[in-house]
């Protein structure tokens, strides 16, 4: 006799494992993503073909022919009888590092100023910080550029009229300009005494820390620090019979001849992207304060220390961490944004590369991914940048 | 699967079906209105008044298409283009054709796959600066600053002829015209360039037209004409002879005025140009009476000219080279038979 | 024996020194607290004598109120020149959109309002009626009735009308035989499919109206009608985003997720739009076309996709691991879970964050005249260059900018008050 075996167990449907269903969910979509990109690939290889455009990068070679930017504002020299495209796209990089860079430090000294006066004790104090951060964070970034540089800056007077600031800046509808330095032999000296005050202000700090760690004793490490850091170049400036000389501006013609010409276009994006900026790190500053308890100050306060240094010592080193993640992210913001920069005509990346060149040369596909590349990459170094000052910060905690 | 399956089917035939395309006349006649690109406002070209109607010089070419096709020169859609999305517009089939300042050059023609139907405006680019400045010619602008607009052969023109006189500028390029008009209007820069026609359309609309005065120096041609998409020879055609029947009814002196007792005039020309005699509007694939309803709606290229641009508007151009070549101008139509 | 003296009763308060009540103290505490704190106060009040008279004056004393160019502006008065707002007030609300059709996008708006009302403020009833009306009805009801009816091919012949009832049929029947066997995701890909159909079906009958031009749209009407059409799209597509970067169990649709919305984040709009502006065109097969208007709302919903995808992740992170494992337990499917469990609490801790993303999106849709767009601001800048109207550019600026503060701030505060709701219904 036998026995049937009966096989109790169902044999489970396939389609109900979790791990075919995955397997099989994502075949589906790489097959419609794949179909998705080569259908695309082929309508633009057709129509490409169709207007009889070729693609390539052979453009980049080619001279540009024109001139993206002033000669007076010329960062990376560009000379318009003989560069190319892709000095173009230099230059408009080097433009819009330039902007980001300012409006990133600038942004951060109004944005933390305006975070703490929100929170003064003073209410006036506060209803100025509160309209200041109101008034910009809820009004288009491209509005306020256009009306810094048509309502602002051009309404300052016209070149022979410039704002005479102590005969060495003159203030114009067109640009500030700034003496320029002129450096000589023997200033090498003075720049390796900066770099030296530096390393030696590093070395510095970390020494009064051990000490301090050790001894319970404090260095005046600030002082020090700038002397090192100021006193020493100064010196050494001095010491080697001052090898500087300063290119004065003067009125020649239409324009200003010599100094440093900063362009209207640049000082409205600068203002524009800093205060708009200033008024989300404001908030992001105020949250981070706050997020800071109250025990904190009042146990610092109970151990004696004034409030200066509980701010310095306690609430700030907290807050910090609180405030670096948010903040960051307004920084990428704010890279992003200088490209709004083409409504005013600020000769960077965006309005250079991706506006004329792409007007000169038709290479919409090309052109258009090399500047999303170029972003793409500043916004990976900044978030990898504060992700190295995030780890460092929070390593403060024990 | 199969009920998914018909749907993805039916989905993908609705798309398809709403943009089944043809030729572009067949298209036009079916959809019931010419799609135009213009700029985004120019006084005197293109520009929409209070009400949101597109009046302009070359505003008129479109109606006069539209005219040519439907017998009403109302049938036209206006889409602004910016110097950099006219072409990308045109390829792309979004408007059937640009009449927008746009010069005939030969990469233009061949490269970028378009043709041009002719020339309507035969201009050169030229400076606008203001008179208190004191300068004469354009050989005393070393070191000035120059309002550009982009997207155009202007910028390109303006470095290779700075270069030539060895003088240096600053140029101030920005993207549509009316702020290339207020920077200038305001002073960020002392000289504007763009070709002569649209120097004296911004001239005019100017805080103080009088204060400003267009320098002598041509320094480059500029044939401005509408043009088409590659490939539609018909369509080509359609909008050439439209161009041609303007200017022969300004040699043949009809206008819209006298279109209807011309149509019995003795000149066989006329006859055929207003459809009483022979047949050419067959030939496009028109009524007879194509010819009449373009000068019915627009009148001749000589009112055009006036009614938008000429010597009694704000604009201000005189005709010059762009008179009819038997009165001193080099304006000259293809015989109509 | 000496006498004590005891008192047998409290002696009344006495009032606080006059220097610790009433308003000087409050002006002591807090105005003149300290020698640099007095210096402030004086400050900002020296700063508002300095800014207040003078905004005032040009916006209100010296302002003309009628004019018909700017030269009877520049002689009626050296302040602001209303009369100019007054004059193209039309142009500023709807751009080109014609006169006698403009009581469609108000009764777009009015009908938004009212069904917006129970949902913003709980005490009112009708809520759930008025979201589902939101959410599935309004956005055809608004294309409807702005656009008019939409031609399609399709619906010109009986053998296209047949094959869109079939269609919508096979799709319904498909997803409620699905319901019955509890196959979620089958069940909502039919349901949705037939939705879609319905949609089509109805922008393009377009309640009878007569059609509009895309390119007419203009304004706040355009600014209003991107943004909106911006969140619709980029609300669903943010959530399915967020999940597919949360599927661990499916690295490659992870890893796309991340890529789209890394990429997308990391570039500026404007980038965006040129893309969508040029590159569209050449994507697409001949004869194909898109019209500016849709265009540049491709790119804009695409954007706004990834950034409400980033906002949704930060919902999904904040529900505790708990939740989904004693979904887990109670037997139910991923979809189940996300649908009953996981989404109404992500959604709810993400609403502030929605509503910040919906007024970053309002304020970026300014960015669209750069591409040739009448948005609001656009149509501020045509106004101060048109021949009849030069040089009005403060007035211009200053009134748009108005209209762009009050409609964000008002958004702002309303997510700030769902916040602190929010906020005191986690407390115990």
């Amino acid at each position: 006799m036998t026995i049937e075996t009966v096989d109790t167990q169902p044999k489970p449907n396939l389609l109900n494992d979790p791990k075919v269903r995955a397997v099989i969910a994502q075949i589906v979509v790489v097959v419609l993503f794949v179909s998705f990109v080569s259908y695309i690939v082929s309508n633009t290889a057709v129509n490409l073909e169709k207007l009889g455009i070729k693609a390539g990068f052979e453009f980049l070679g080619l001279q540009a022919g024109f001139m993206p930017t002033s000669p007076n504002f010329n960062l990376t020299g560009f000379d318009v009888s003989k560069d190319t495209h892709l000095d173009v796209f230099y230059l408009g990089l080097v433009n819009t590092i330039l902007v980001s860079v300012l409006g990133i430090i600038a942004a951060t000294i109004v944005g933390f100023f305006f975070g703490v006066l929100r929170l003064s004790s003073n209410p006036l104090l506060r209803f100025v910080a509160a309209a200041y951060i109101e008034g910009t964070r809820n009004i288009p970034l491209l509005l306020q550029i256009l009306v810094w540089y048509f309502a602002v800056l051009l309404a300052l007077p016209g070149v022979k009229q410039s704002i005479n600031i102590g005969d060495m800046f003159f203030l114009n509808l067109r640009y500030l300009v700034i003496p320029a330095p002129i450096f000589e032999d023997g200033f090498g000296y003075v720049v390796t005494a900066i770099i030296v005050g530096i390393v030696a202000t590093v070395f510095m700090v970390r020494w009064a820390r051990k000490r301090q760690e050790k001894t319970g004793e404090q260095f005046p490490v600030v002082l020090a620090g700038l002397g090192l850091i100021i006193g020493l170049p100064v010196v050494t400036l001095f010491a080697v019979g001052v090898p500087l000389s300063w290119d004065i501006p003067a009125l020649k013609g239409f324009n200003f001849q010599g100094g440093v010409q900063v362009i209207s276009q640049l000082t409205a994006l600068f203002l524009a992207l800093t205060f708009y900026t200033g008024a989300f790190i404001a908030e992001n500053v105020r949250a981070g304060i706050l997020a800071v308890s109250h025990g904190q100050t009042e146990a610092s306060y109970a151990l004696g220390l004034r409030p200066n240094r509980t701010m310095s010592l306690i609430v700030i080193p907290q807050a910090l961490r609180v405030i670096i993640p948010p903040v960051t992210s307004q920084y990428l913001n704010l890279a992003k944004n200088s490209s709004l920069a083409i409504a005013i005509g600020y000769p960077e990346l965006v309005n250079v590369f991706m506006g004329i060149s792409l007007n000169q040369t038709g290479k919409a596909i090309e052109i258009i991914g090399m500047t999303m590349g170029v972003y793409l990459t500043i916004s990976l170094l900044i978030s990898m940048f504060m992700n190295w000052y995030n780890k460092r910060v929070a390593l403060v905690e024990r | 699967m199969k009920a998914l399956k018909l749907l993805a089917a039916t989905a993908a035939l609705a798309v398809v079906s709403t943009a089944a395309s043809a030729a572009t006349l067949d298209d036009v006649k079916k959809k019931g209105f010419i799609q135009c690109g213009v700029t985004t406002g120019l006084a005197g070209f293109a520009a929409p008044d209070d009400k949101g109607v597109w009046k302009g010089f070359d505003v008129d070419f479109c109606r006069a298409m539209s005219a040519a096709i439907f017998g009403d020169p109302m049938k036209v859609k206006f889409t602004p283009t910016t110097g950099k999305t006219r072409f990308t517009a045109l390829a792309s089939g979004e408007i059937d054709v640009l009449a927008r300042n746009t010069t005939w050059t030969m990469s233009r023609d061949t490269d970028l796959g378009f043709e041009f139907v002719g020339v309507n405006y035969y201009d050169g680019q030229g400076f606008m600066i203001r008179k208190s400045l004191g300068v004469k010619s354009a050989t005393e602008l070393n070191g000035a600053s120059v309002c550009i607009q982009t997207g155009t052969t202007t910028e390109l023109n303006l470095a290779d002829y700075f270069r030539t006189n060895k003088m240096s500028f600053t140029p101030v390029v920005v993207e549509d015209s009316a702020e290339a008009r207020q920077n200038y209007d305001k002073g960020a820069c002392d000289v504007y360039t763009t070709d002569r026609s649209g120097l004296a359309a911004q001239r005019s609309v100017l805080s103080e037209p009088d204060a400003h005065m267009v320098l002598p120096e041509i320094i480059s041609k500029e044939p401005l004409g509408p043009l088409v998409r590659h490939g539609d020879n018909k369509w080509g055609d359609l909008a050439r002879w439209t161009l041609n029947v303007l200017i022969s009814a300004e040699e043949m002196g009809v206008t819209q005025a006298n279109a209807d007792s011309m149509k019995t005039a003795n000149n066989p020309e006329i006859k055929r140009m207003l459809g009483t005699e022979g047949d050419l509007g067959a030939m496009l694939g028109l009524g007879k009476d194509w010819g009449y309803n373009i000068i019915k709606a627009v009148g001749n290229y000589s009112e055009v000219y006036e009614r938008n641009i000429g010597p009694k508007t704000p604009v201000n151009l005189a005709r010059g080279v762009n008179a009819l070549w038997n009165k001193g101008g080099i304006l000259y139509s293809a015989p109509l038979r | 024996m000496s006498k004590a003296f005891v008192r047998t009763e409290f002696h009344p308060d006495l009032p606080p020194p006059a220097s610790e009540s009433g308003p000087i103290a409050w002006l002591r505490h807090n105005l003149f607290s300290t020698w640099y704190n007095s210096l402030a106060t004086f400050f900002v009040l020296y700063l508002a004598w300095l800014v207040i008279p003078p905004v005032l004056d040009w916006a209100l004393f010296s302002a003309v109120w009628e004019a018909n160019n700017y030269k009877e502006c520049k002689a009626g008065g050296t302040g602001a020149c209303w009369g100019m707002i007054d004059k193209r007030f039309d142009l500023f609300m709807y751009g080109f959109y014609k006169a006698e059709d403009h009581w469609r996008p108000n009764l777009a708006i009015i009908v938004f309002i009212i069904a917006m009302l129970p949902v913003l403020f709980d005490k009112l009833p009708g809520r759930r009626m008025c979201a589902m009306f939101l959410i599935l009805g309004y956005p055809a009801f608004t294309v409807a009735l702005i656009r008019g009816p939409i031609e399609m091919s399709s619906f010109n012949s009986t053998m296209g009308i047949a094959l869109w009832v079939v269609a919508f049929v096979a799709a319904a029947y498909w997803g409620h035989h699905n319901a019955k066997k509890f196959n979620a995701v089958q069940s909502g890909i039919g349901y949705a499919i037939a939705y879609i159909i319905l949609f089509i079906v109805f922008i393009a009958w377009g309640m009878g109206l007569t059609p509009t031009e895309t390119d007419t749209y203009g304004g706040l009407m355009l600014t209003v009608m991107l943004a909106g059409v911006g969140i619709a799209v980029a609300l669903p597509l943010g959530i399915l985003l967020a999940l597919g970067r949360r599927a661990n169990s499916m690295p490659i649709v992870q890893m796309l997720c991340i890529g789209f919305i890394e990429i997308v984040r990391s570039v500026p709009l404007i980038s965006v739009l040129f893309m969508a502006q040029f590159m569209l065109p050449l994507f697409m097969p001949e004869g194909i076309k898109f019209d500016n208007v849709m265009r540049a709302l491709v790119g804009f919903s695409l954007f706004a996709a990834a950034y409400m995808a980033e906002v949704v992740r930060g919902g999904l992170q904040a529900i505790p691991k708990g939740q989904f494992e004693a979904a887990d337990s109670l037997g139910l499917n991923f979809y189940l879970n996300m649908r009953l469990i996981v989404l109404p609490q992500a959604l709810k801790i993400v609403i502030p964050g929605i509503v910040s993303t919906f007024i970053g999106l309002f304020k970026d849709t300014s960015l669209v005249s750069i591409i040739a767009l009448a948005d609001l601001l656009l149509v501020a800048k045509q106004s101060y260059t048109d021949s009849n109207w030069l040089g009005l550019e403060h007035t211009a600026y200053v009134f748009i900018a108005i209209i762009y503060f009050c409609i964000c701030f008002s958004m702002s505060r309303y997510s700030m008050y769902l916040e602190q709701k929010l906020h005191t219904g986690h407390k115990r």
